[in-house]
């Protein structure tokens, strides 16, 4: 707040006049700082209605510093020419005073001196008049006296440019009452406290506005990682669905579960050291069940369970070498076999959003890691309708309505789908995921009951995450080049929306 | 996927009719098939060599078709049309023949015994009386590449031999020989090279380097030989330039060898049955016989039609149809799996023709019937299953812990779970052989050399790449780490760990302090030995000497707090002082 008797005495001039008042005039006639009187314009304005300022601003020149100084002993040159005596002086002795070196290249470009080189004890200056007429001095006191208007524009620009003038913008306010004129102000609080809360005396107070304009202060807290928020709906998803979570927590598989369990050939192509990791240490894995592995190595070279087999020799070696799982479909199958092995078949239905790993090559939506999602349904006579039904229903949760199946193929399920959704922004239908029917070879060596049906569905969950979000390359979002920043702004995740 | 490139005019005069893009891209959903891309020759070699290169090359539409790994029946135009006009019901699946020779015996291959430790297996036919053009012959040419690719794994298993049989005479053998030994004059080069000079020769040829690899260490080659001594070929590397087939050759000679015979006669009755609708009598191959080092012989190809018997039931069932044994049946049929109702109504007998090596059990057939069906047209339908849902107790926690340490203050960092043996164990004072890493064997870059052992690494990584955000840093995550562990079956285990690190001006030993603090009063951990929690001082080389400490929890040793060692913060490129938590959540589970 300004000072009470300033602002109370500009009240009471702009009370006097007619029309209004500029606030510099106030300052000189009150002989104070110009910035004192913006102080209580800007503190009545915060008031309300009081009063009404305008800015306004308007040009004028003054004199620098140097310019007071020749306003007051004359120009350089003009110094020069008064202080050589009659018999001259020696020119490094006029070097030596503080105006000798601007005042002699002038003074000798006006002729009022001579410089005798020859000289005998040195170059020596001489006077070559008597009365000069100092018109720099001349124009700067008219200045001075506030009548630039009687010098030209190209005068003034020229002492601009010897910098001894200075244009300068002053602003100022033209004050006139407002709507609430008064002489007599009340102080404003900027808040509300303990004490006027306790004496009640916050009903008399007049408060000061808010600046509703300005943001607020960032809290100071911690982010989840948008991806891991994405994995917490997909999770809420599966469990409002009725999915039990599976043990994913094991990164390190044994080609038998990871491929040899799914009835995928040992020539696959996925087992290639081009596509996948395998370990040097611990390479090998041990103990597996030993009757279900002979029924697995039988399906896969001779047939059996209605099937033709693919007729190749299997071999231990190549179920033992342990991988960096390749989908947690490996851990699909170890829950299957799980369940297999009860007494009674009991239906089940499991999900899991975890790691998986691929050799691959790397570019900005592949990484050598990634989170896939999965579902599995086991039960007795599931139809494919059933699993287009119950992907129809989670697609749904997602926010996604429009749904079509396209024939595909993997070595572990038959039938396959890829599933499609249309994508409105592209105009066309792309795929989300990929889905089918586990094989009978991959389900009746385990023990599961003839007529049970294992539907299943899976997806990765940086794609989707990646649309959400509106983040091109993968390495924004995962691993330790994440863009902080981006973690700290993303919004919450809501799926369908 | 394999991908098939097809010109599109060839393949709507063969079809019968023109499509629109859209049109065909739709037929192929339906078939499982996928119009990848719409090109031409011209396209193809300015987007990959430049415009200049692409002028005068041939701007023919070109369908670029990709076809499910398994079906190598639609590897080519003529089985991409075979299938498609049976499926449209434009006509009927072809009946495909083995004939005896007219006037002569069968062409004999025999299996020397020497093959065994080399490529053991070998099969062949004959088509008689062909009639190439320069389409049928480019087709006949990339159909073996596109076999090579998938289905014979790179030729690993199966290689693939075409020869113009008037330029050869049988019997025909099979042997395996010293590198040194064989000299002949390979397909397109003017000279005669010992099989040694070969493999010299093909290190730097851009195809041929491929497949080297598969017989480069053995003692012996594998080699075919004509009765006059002419070399056929040397698989799975090349053939010999004197058999090599043309445009006028009328006979055609095709051997497979393999080191799976189950590939060698599926790739044969491929090559066979896709082309034999171009011999005089259609759809006709000639037999050869194949005799094994024990006196056995096998006549090829065997085209092999088995039948499967199953219900419309089984079906309908399956797929969540009520469809008539009859509809069914036609369904089939479409699928060239020629079907017919048994004499009882219910029971449908289904012939697998030697094409659909992919049909290996009744599901196989299920799934066909489905796609004919149509998938968009069976009515979508929710299962009655029963279920309570349950979270594996882990995850839970770790969803928990994840929300309030964020509500701490704490941002969440999402980090690799495969990292380089650096980033365990140099860049953190630790000696490797103490991490009890697992270790990958063929990992592409030092990126994936070892699986994490610790989330602090990559949380210290997070840091540096964000040294450009406003102090402090305040990071945590929630994850995996790998842990060898002779108990478990493949010898190592995941351990769940919450890692923290607070990087500042100022150490904030207290911060993290406090942190764990927290984290133990979450856990309902009091502290307090005993069956509280509490920390005393460590010697940890990852940490500042005198500023760390082993965290204790009922009892049992469960991580490590403390300021990190200023050879830490150098090693990952930090410049600021760094406290950090490190502890196991499995024993509060």
């Amino acid at each position: 707040m300004a000072d009470t008797g300033l602002v109370e005495t500009l009240l009471r001039r702009v009370e006097k006049v007619d029309g209004g008042l500029d606030s510099q005039d106030v300052a000189t006639s009150l002989g104070v700082d110009h910035q004192a009187i913006v102080g209580a314009v800007k503190s009545l304005q915060a008031l309300g209605d009081v009063i009404s300022a305008e800015q306004r601003s308007s040009k004028h020149w003054e004199l620098t510093g140097e310019g007071c100084e020749i306003a007051e002993q004359g120009s350089h040159e003009a110094r020069v020419v008064i202080s050589i005596p009659e018999e001259g002086m020696p020119q490094s002795q006029l070097m030596k005073l503080a105006f000798g070196k601007v005042g002699f290249s002038k003074a000798m470009s006006n002729k009022w001196i001579r410089l005798d080189k020859g000289h005998e004890g040195g170059p020596r200056i001489f006077k070559t008049v008597e009365h000069l007429e100092d018109l720099v001095r001349d124009k700067l006191l008219l200045v001075q006296k506030g009548q630039a208007s009687q010098l030209e524009e190209k005068e003034k620009n020229e002492l601009k440019k010897r910098k001894l003038l200075s244009e300068v913008t002053v602003k100022s306010y033209w004050i006139t009452k407002g709507s609430c004129f008064s002489t007599t102000i009340t102080k404003q609080e900027t808040e509300l406290t303990p004490e006027m809360i306790a004496s009640g005396s916050w009903k008399e107070k007049k408060f000061k506005p808010y600046n509703f304009e300005a943001m607020g202060v960032a809290p100071d807290c911690g982010h989840l990682h948008p991806l891991l928020k994405v994995r917490t709906q997909f999770r809420q998803i599966f469990l409002e669905m009725g999915f039990t979570e599976m043990p994913t927590n094991n990164f390190i598989e044994s080609s038998f579960w990871n491929f040899d369990s799914l009835f995928q050939p040992q020539q696959h192509p996925a087992r290639d050291q081009h596509d996948t990791f395998f370990l040097s240490d611990p390479a090998q894995a041990h103990e597996f069940p030993q009757d279900y592995l002979e029924r697995v190595r039988k399906v896969h070279s001779e047939g059996g369970f209605g099937s033709q087999g693919y007729k190749y020799d299997w071999k231990i070696e190549e179920a033992q070498k342990n991988i960096l799982r390749t989908h947690t479909t490996a851990v699909s199958a170890r829950m299957l076999y799980k369940l297999a092995q009860q007494e009674k078949f009991t239906p089940v239905k499991y999900f899991s959003i975890d790691r998986v790993f691929r050799n691959e090559t790397l570019d900005a939506t592949h990484l050598a890691e990634f989170h896939q999602i999965e579902g599995v349904v086991a039960d007795y006579g599931l139809t494919l309708g059933d699993l287009m039904g119950i992907l129809h229903q989670f697609f749904n949760k997602l926010g996604i309505t429009k749904l079509r199946f396209k024939p595909a193929y993997n070595p572990y399920t038959e039938p396959s789908m890829e599933v499609f959704s249309y994508h409105e922004g592209l105009k066309k239908w792309v795929e989300v995921g990929n889905s089918g029917m586990f094989r009978p070879e991959m389900l009746l060596p385990m023990g599961l009951p003839e007529g049970v049906t294992v539907i299943a569905w899976g997806l990765s969950l940086e794609r989707p995450t990646m649309i959400k979000y509106g983040i091109n390359n993968i390495r924004e979002l995962v691993g330790h080049k994440v863009n902080l920043q981006m973690v700290y702004d993303s919004p919450v995740c809501r799926l369908d929306s | 996927m394999p991908t098939v490139s097809v010109k599109r005019d060839l393949l709507f005069h063969a079809l019968g009719r023109t499509y629109t893009d859209e049109e065909f891209d739709e037929l192929c959903f339906e078939f499982g098939l996928e119009l990848d891309e719409i090109t031409s020759e011209k396209d193809i070699i300015s987007r990959e060599q430049g415009d200049t290169k692409a002028e005068g090359a041939s701007d023919v539409i070109l369908y670029k078709i990709d076809v499910p790994a398994n079906r190598y029946d639609l590897l080519c135009l003529e089985g991409l049309v075979r299938g498609l006009q049976v499926f449209k019901q434009k006509m009927e699946a072809p009946r495909y023949r083995r004939v005896s020779p007219a006037s002569s015996e069968p062409q004999r291959l025999v299996i020397t015994e020497e093959t065994t430790v080399v490529r053991p297996h070998a099969v062949a036919a004959v088509l008689r009386n062909i009639t190439f053009t320069q389409e049928r012959y480019d087709s006949f040419i990339e159909l073996q590449e596109k076999l090579h690719q998938n289905v014979c794994r790179k030729r690993t298993l199966v290689a693939i031999g075409t020869h113009d049989l008037d330029t050869i005479s049988g019997p025909f053998t099979y042997t395996a020989k010293p590198p040194g030994d064989i000299r002949f004059k390979p397909l397109n080069q003017a000279k005669e090279y010992t099989a040694q000079e070969l493999m010299i020769l093909y290190k730097t040829d851009s195809h041929l380097r491929h497949y080297l690899h598969i017989i480069e260490d053995e003692a012996v080659y594998p080699v075919i030989y004509d009765s006059n001594g002419i070399v056929l070929s040397m698989p799975p590397i090349i053939n010999g330039d004197h058999s090599k087939i043309s445009l006028n050759t009328k006979n055609v000679f095709i051997e497979c060898t393999a080191t799976d015979l189950t590939k060698a006669k599926i790739v044969l009755d491929m090559m066979v049955t896709m082309f034999c609708e171009y011999c005089e009598e259609p759809f006709t191959v000639e037999e050869a016989e194949v005799v094994y080092p024990d006196g056995r012989t096998c006549q090829y190809p065997e085209l092999a039609y088995r039948k499967e018997t199953l219900s419309a039931d089984f079906i309908n069932r399956k797929v969540g149809i009520s469809e008539s044994t009859e509809h069914i049946a036609q369904l089939l049929t479409k699928m060239c799996l020629r079907s017919e109702v048994m004499s009882d109504g219910e029971q449908i007998e289904v012939e697998i023709p030697p094409t659909r090596s992919d049909v290996i059990h009744a599901c196989d057939i299920m799934e066909d019937a489905a796609m004919a069906y149509g998938f968009n047209n069976i009515p979508r339908t929710t299962p009655r299953t029963y279920t309570v849902a349950n979270q594996l107790p882990l995850n839970k926690l770790s969803e928990l812990l994840r929300q309030d340490l964020a509500a701490a203050g704490f941002t969440e960092a999402l980090t690799f779970a495969l990292c380089s043996q650096e980033d365990i164990a140099d860049k953190l004072l630790k000696n490797i052989s103490e991490t009890r890493a697992c270790h990958i064997s063929n990992p592409k870059t030092a990126e994936f050399q070892v699986a994490r052992t610790t989330l602090l690494s990559g949380l210290l990584k997070t840091v540096a790449a964000n040294r450009k955000m406003p102090l402090p840093l305040r990071l945590f995550e929630i994850s995996d780490v790998v842990l060898k562990d002779e108990t478990k079956d493949v010898g190592a285990r995941n351990n769940r760990r919450l890692c923290a690190v607070y990087y500042n001006k100022s150490p904030g030993f207290e911060v993290i302090h406090g942190l764990m603090d927290r984290v133990m009063q979450l856990l309902e951990v009091k502290p307090g030995q005993g069956n509280g929690y509490h920390i005393q001082a460590a010697d940890d080389s990852t940490f500042f000497p005198g500023r760390c400490a082993e965290i204790f929890a009922r009892g049992k040793s469960i991580g490590r707090l403390g300021v990190l060692h200023p050879d830490v913060i150098n090693r990952f490129e930090l410049t600021m002082p760094c406290s950090a938590l490190d502890i196991d959540i499995e024993p509060f589970l």
